[in-house]
């Protein structure tokens, strides 16, 4: 009993001796820091998501109140939080364009021929080690196992019927799932950016049309009723011109296909029926 | 006494290297050896606290927790004196020595952690080295240290220019050059000095 409490004691004593030589250590050997990066890394949105390319919100302001990182770089505060860092460092911003990240696949599991049925450990990078780098027939499709779903700190991505789809309300553009999808299909466009096709598969179209119900065939359609000449089909497969685009939504109308994306609209790919049959 | 004292620095240097034969500080030691230039920050910063330690942990141990009948409380207590002493040591270079400080940079509270630091601790109390000895034993062990991730740092900037098959690709040809290096170091063990 006597060791125990002496146990107890010394390593309490030797602990508070410690805590006090610090904390008088601290106020001896005090820093000054620039107040201004404190009062930045109050500003930011702090949810240290990286997107802005310095290692953390701490990094970030630190390097702002330095002087070496412009004032507009957190993505996820948007042109809020860049005005508020730049009256704090007494600049004017430009405010940084939101970016969201969007998922240019519609292959549903019922809209995409499957491959084989995979059963596997629940995650995209195991299911690519299986033949043909995807479960559907399509070699581009999204895999729907939600790689992305879980980088997402936002609540922003979220697997519905087996492809990966954008809340673009809660997406700040941060970048995470863009780095997390191990085929590279998540990408950031433009939150101004209102049509986009959401396929990318560059077979030809007999090919695709075997292999997912809305795919896109590179019909040219879009690029010939297209009024701003923004929308082109490369490589078999429909892409816009986000300088051109004039965002009527015209090509989203008349697409056979129903796979250009048309967020003013609708939130998602595929018009109801009875829409589509008018 | 001179000739314990190069015993004892030899032996920890090479013979018991701490890296290659007693294995111990092996996270720093892969992690840090990237570059020679990092590798030396982290070796000078690790010789630092290793020497630090084993003076304030001998005390400590010798005036403290011996007189009190408490010695197998000597884990605990030397890692809280190590967390403590690198805390410190790291405000105090912020003020007094700021070059030095932005030269260790990230590497003094990586320090914090490393079990090679712990281990000259702990292995001075069982050999029962005196006050001289530790210190010693604690700035040699560091300069071994130090020697190990320099010497594997600038093996590992060959490497990367050499031609691997792809799938030994970054850690596993790493890990298996770390293997040949400390092969390498076996050939001082059994060297008898004094």
């Amino acid at each position: 009993m006597k060791t125990i409490l002496l146990s107890i004691a010394v390593l309490g004593v030797l602990g508070a001796i410690f805590g006090a030589l610090l904390a008088v250590a601290a106020k001896i050997f005090h820093v000054e820091v620039d107040p201004r990066q404190a009062a930045v890394r109050e500003a930011l949105a702090g949810a240290n998501c990286g997107g802005c390319g310095f290692p953390g919100c701490d990094g970030y302001a630190a390097a702002v109140a330095r002087g070496e990182a412009p004032c507009n770089k957190c993505v996820a505060g948007g042109e809020a939080t860049a005005a508020k860092v730049a009256e704090i460092m007494g600049v004017t911003a430009d405010a940084a364009e939101k970016m969201v990240a969007f998922v240019p696949c519609s292959g549903t599991t019922e809209a995409a021929e499957a491959r084989f049925n995979y059963t596997g450990p629940q995650d995209c990078r195991a299911a690519m080690l299986f033949g043909g780098k995807s479960s559907k027939l399509c070699t581009f499709a999204c895999i729907g196992l939600g790689n992305c779903e879980r980088a997402c700190q936002f609540d922003a991505m979220h697997v519905v019927d087996g492809v990966a789809k954008v809340d673009r309300l809660n997406c700040v553009g941060c970048g995470a799932c863009v780095d997390a999808c191990p085929k590279s299909i998540v990408k950031l466009i433009p939150e101004k950016q209102k049509i986009m096709p959401a396929c990318r598969n560059e077979d030809k179209g007999a090919a695709v049309m075997k292999m997912c119900k809305v795919g896109c065939i590179g019909c040219m359609k879009c690029q010939r009723e297209c009024p701003a000449d923004a929308i082109h089909v490369v490589n078999n497969l429909a892409q816009v011109d986000t300088s051109k685009c004039v965002q009527c939504g015209h090509c989203a109308d008349i697409c056979p296909r129903h796979i250009i994306n048309y967020f003013g609209k609708s939130y998602f790919v595929v018009p109801p029926k009875e829409e589509a049959a008018q | 006494m001179l000739t314990s004292l190069l015993a004892i620095s030899l032996g920890a240097i090479l013979t018991n290297n701490f890296i290659f034969s007693q294995f111990l500080g092996c996270c720093p030691f892969l992690g840090c050896s990237n570059k020679v230039d990092t590798a030396t920050g982290m070796g000078i910063a690790v010789v630092f606290v290793m020497g630090l330690a084993s003076a304030i942990c001998w005390v400590i141990y010798t005036y403290i927790l011996v007189p009190l009948g408490l010695g197998f409380l000597n884990t605990l207590a030397f890692i809280l004196v190590i967390a403590a002493l690198v805390q410190f040591v790291e405000m105090f270079l912020k003020k007094s020595v700021p070059s030095l400080y932005s030269a260790l940079g990230i590497y003094l509270p990586l320090i914090t952690t490393n079990c090679a630091v712990l281990g000259v601790v702990l292995l001075n109390v069982q050999n029962n080295y005196n006050f001289i000895e530790s210190v010693v034993y604690g700035i040699t062990g560091g300069l071994g240290f130090m020697l190990a991730i320099v010497l594997f740092a600038s093996v590992r900037e060959r490497i990367a220019f050499s031609d691997y098959p792809e799938c030994f690709e970054g850690f596993p040809i790493c890990l298996v050059s770390a293997g040949l290096v400390a092969l390498a170091f076996m050939g001082f063990s059994g060297m008898k000095i004094f």
